[in-house]
């Protein structure tokens, strides 16, 4: 969604303000202008303006649900909510800072891989010999646009204790671990096997270090092998819209660009490396930015598949929230947590405004130009 | 493995019948090309083959011998139970189909009124609104649960179809779109209309709307899917099991409320339902999907 946001300002400025002429055929349009924006001046007012300012105030109340979020019900407690899931000692920050932990596992695992697998089905499909291209591209990208809901059930099946994953590790003779029930963390896991420490036993001054209520050996854990199944359907789902961008990048590269490197003998590699990765530079910000702002979402597929467990290593702040409100009924508590998480995103948000600045305009042309080769449908016309 | 071969790496573009002599290193490149693009639509079809195989499976086969593609014995056992009332699944069809039908033509029609307003009528907080609209573009829908389903309580729907539809009939990325469209219109056949006496809500009708079909043909496609597919805006908006949409009866089916073992089979099928309107929408109009995605994916 973020991806149009960087052609507002270019839009904004280009509709010329229309000749004085016009004037006459004009006036009037006010009582019409309202009218068309008034569905969604209800529906965003309602359902996206308001609930931002009522999930700041609830996250300063204790409130359980009875009654209205301003009664007699909900109490004033400032900032106490945020001080419990920061400062406090207890259950409450302990899986906050769980749920953080593994989100930030999740995010730097899922966006460089997302981003390194669109990149190679981009190259893969862009490649000029190939028949039967748009079948792959479609076929690449066909799993973005489905359920995640229903994708996810898929995957619960794919990596049963006896599903498909296991039953091909098998055959190359690796006992594969029973995936949503191990909650080992990959780090822990990789010192153990160098016997440099293990859960039973971990190195002292780790386990013995505690930074807000998680101990260091804990912090340091990596993402659980439960979590590495959601990782890897998060990443097979989202490469495909990822990979979008990257063709549309790769359509973009000058020929005589291509060509010249070519005569000039270099490799596939040194081409990859030095020719088209610098053209798609400004594409390879938006689809990390993009991921860095999309991960820290996930909610869905944690719900399907791990809801928290196993030893609360699938837990996410988004989900975490939901379950604190949902489940426990403390609604401050929950809107608390989702206003940190929003104060993520949006951090990410403008992160990616910030790394994708000047170079809006050529990516708009670019966007623009793709989308107009695709509504008149001609593949090859386009430069 | 036939490759299409090409005389001059500069003509690479046309595809020739095939060409007698092709360099070694050439034919090795693109065996190599065609391994790996091989092995990665193994990895992204596969999936979706076993789980149509596994729904015609029995629950003994599909965990004892989950690879294979061939069921043995070929039962429709699964499909049946999900339409003989094992599942409340013809409910959440209904359900879903209700939904998404309301939330599409509504969302068409409230997008492309607020983007033809904030493109085209001139009138007094046209451009804070059109800011506004740029600004909760950015906000992520999954940090309102709480607030929105306090919203829904405090206006007396929660639990309801209004609640459930209501809220998804605008959206600001889909408003963009139609606003971006409308923009690149040239604004003289408008003009030639309204000197012709043509009112705001008549051009708007039968002039300006017919010519932005390419772009209405976008967002219906983006609300279908988008709609088809949600699933935490109806989690907090509804409760009875009689609301619950596909997707939410898919994720019940996972924790397990029908009891007894795996039941794979089952799953796997109503989860292929819940695949088919989009597979099907996406092999008959997948340009336009190509063009909302690279307009404003929504897909985090």
């Amino acid at each position: 969604m973020p991806s149009a946001l960087d052609t507002v300002g270019e839009a904004s400025t280009k509709q010329a303000p229309p000749p004085a002429k016009r004037r006459s055929l004009r006036s009037g349009e006010n009582p019409y202008g309202w009218l068309f924006v008034s569905p969604m001046i209800i529906v965003l007012g309602l359902f996206l303006i308001i609930p931002i300012g009522l999930a700041l105030w609830v996250s300063l109340l204790s409130y359980n649900g009875q009654g209205s979020p301003f009664g007699p019900n909900a109490h004033f407690v400032g900032l106490e909510n945020y001080r419990r899931l920061f400062f406090q000692e207890g259950l409450t920050r302990t899986d906050f800072m769980t749920s953080l932990r593994n989100t930030f596992y999740f995010v730097v695992f899922v966006v460089p891989l997302q981003t390194v697998l669109s990149l190679s089905l981009a190259l893969v499909v862009h490649q000029r010999f190939l028949r039967g291209r748009s079948f792959f591209r479609s076929a690449f990208y066909f799993p973005s646009v489905t359920s995640s809901i229903a994708i996810s059930i898929v995957f619960l099946f794919l990596f049963q204790n006896t599903g498909v994953v296991n039953s091909l590790l098998s055959k190359v003779g690796v006992d594969g671990p029973a995936w949503f029930s191990d909650p080992r963390g990959l780090f822990h896991i990789a010192l153990e096997a160098v016997g440099l420490g293990s859960t039973a036993n971990p190195p002292a001054v780790l386990a013995d270090n505690d930074v807000a209520g998680l101990s260091l050996w804990e912090w340091f854990a990596g993402p659980s092998v439960a979590m590495c199944t959601i990782i890897s359907l998060v990443v097979w789902t989202t490469a495909g819209t990822f990979m979008l961008m990257f063709i549309a990048g790769l359509q973009d590269l000058p020929r005589d660009l291509e060509e010249a490197a070519m005569l000039d003998g270099v490799n596939g590699w040194q081409r990859l490396r030095y020719v088209v990765i610098p053209h798609l530079r400004p594409i390879l910000f938006l689809v990390i930015t993009l991921g860095l702002i999309g991960t820290w979402q996930v909610f869905d597929q944690i719900y399907v598949m791990g809801k928290g467990a196993p030893a609360k290593t699938t837990l996410t702040p988004a989900y975490l929230s939901y379950d604190a409100g949902f489940g426990n009924f403390k609604y401050g508590l929950g809107a608390a947590m989702s206003f940190v998480l929003f104060a993520i995103i949006i951090a990410m948000t403008l992160l990616q405004r910030y790394v994708t600045r000047d170079k809006d305009a050529v990516k708009e042309r670019r966007v623009l130009r793709v989308s107009r080769r695709q509504i008149a449908a001609s593949d090859r016309e386009g430069r | 493995m036939t490759t299409s071969a090409t005389g001059t790496p500069l003509r690479q573009d046309v595809e020739e019948p095939s060409a007698p002599r092709l360099p070694v290193r050439t034919v090795v490149k693109r065996a190599a090309g065609y391994s790996v693009l091989l092995m990665f639509a193994v990895i992204y079809i596969y999936p979706f083959l076993i789980q149509a195989a596994t729904s015609f499976k029995t629950d003994e086969q599909a965990s004892s011998d989950a690879l294979s593609l061939r069921p043995d014995p070929f039962t429709t056992d699964a499909w049946l139970r999900l339409f003989d009332g094992s599942v409340p699944f013809a409910t959440w069809l209904g359900n879903s189909v209700l939904v998404t039908v309301c939330v599409t033509l509504g969302k068409v029609l409230f997008n492309s009124l607020a983007g033809y307003a904030l493109s085209r009528l001139k009138f007094r907080g046209v451009n804070t609104l059109f800011m506004l609209v740029v600004a909760v573009l950015a906000v992520p829908g999954v940090v309102l649960l709480i607030p929105k389903f306090l919203v829904l309580q405090s206006l007396g729907i929660w639990n309801t179809y209004t609640a459930m539809i209501v809220p998804l009939l605008v959206d600001a990325a889909g408003i963009f779109i139609m606003k971006q469209f409308f923009d690149s219109v040239p604004y003289s056949i408008e003009e030639a209309a309204r000197i012709d006496g043509a009112g705001v809500i008549r051009t708007f009708w039968s002039i300006v709307l017919p010519m932005a079909r390419p772009a209405l043909i976008t967002i219906t496609i983006l609300s279908f899917q988008g709609s088809w597919n949600e699933f935490t805006h109806f989690l907090v908006a509804t409760q009875s099991p009689e609301l619950n949409t596909l997707t939410r009866g898919l994720a019940n089916l996972t924790s397990g409320q029908l009891g007894s073992g795996n039941q794979f089979p089952l799953k796997l099928a109503a989860a292929l339902v819940a695949t088919i309107p989009v597979a099907i929408m996406f092999v008959l109009l997948q340009r336009f999907f190509v063009t909302g995605a690279n307009a404003g994916g929504e897909k985090g």
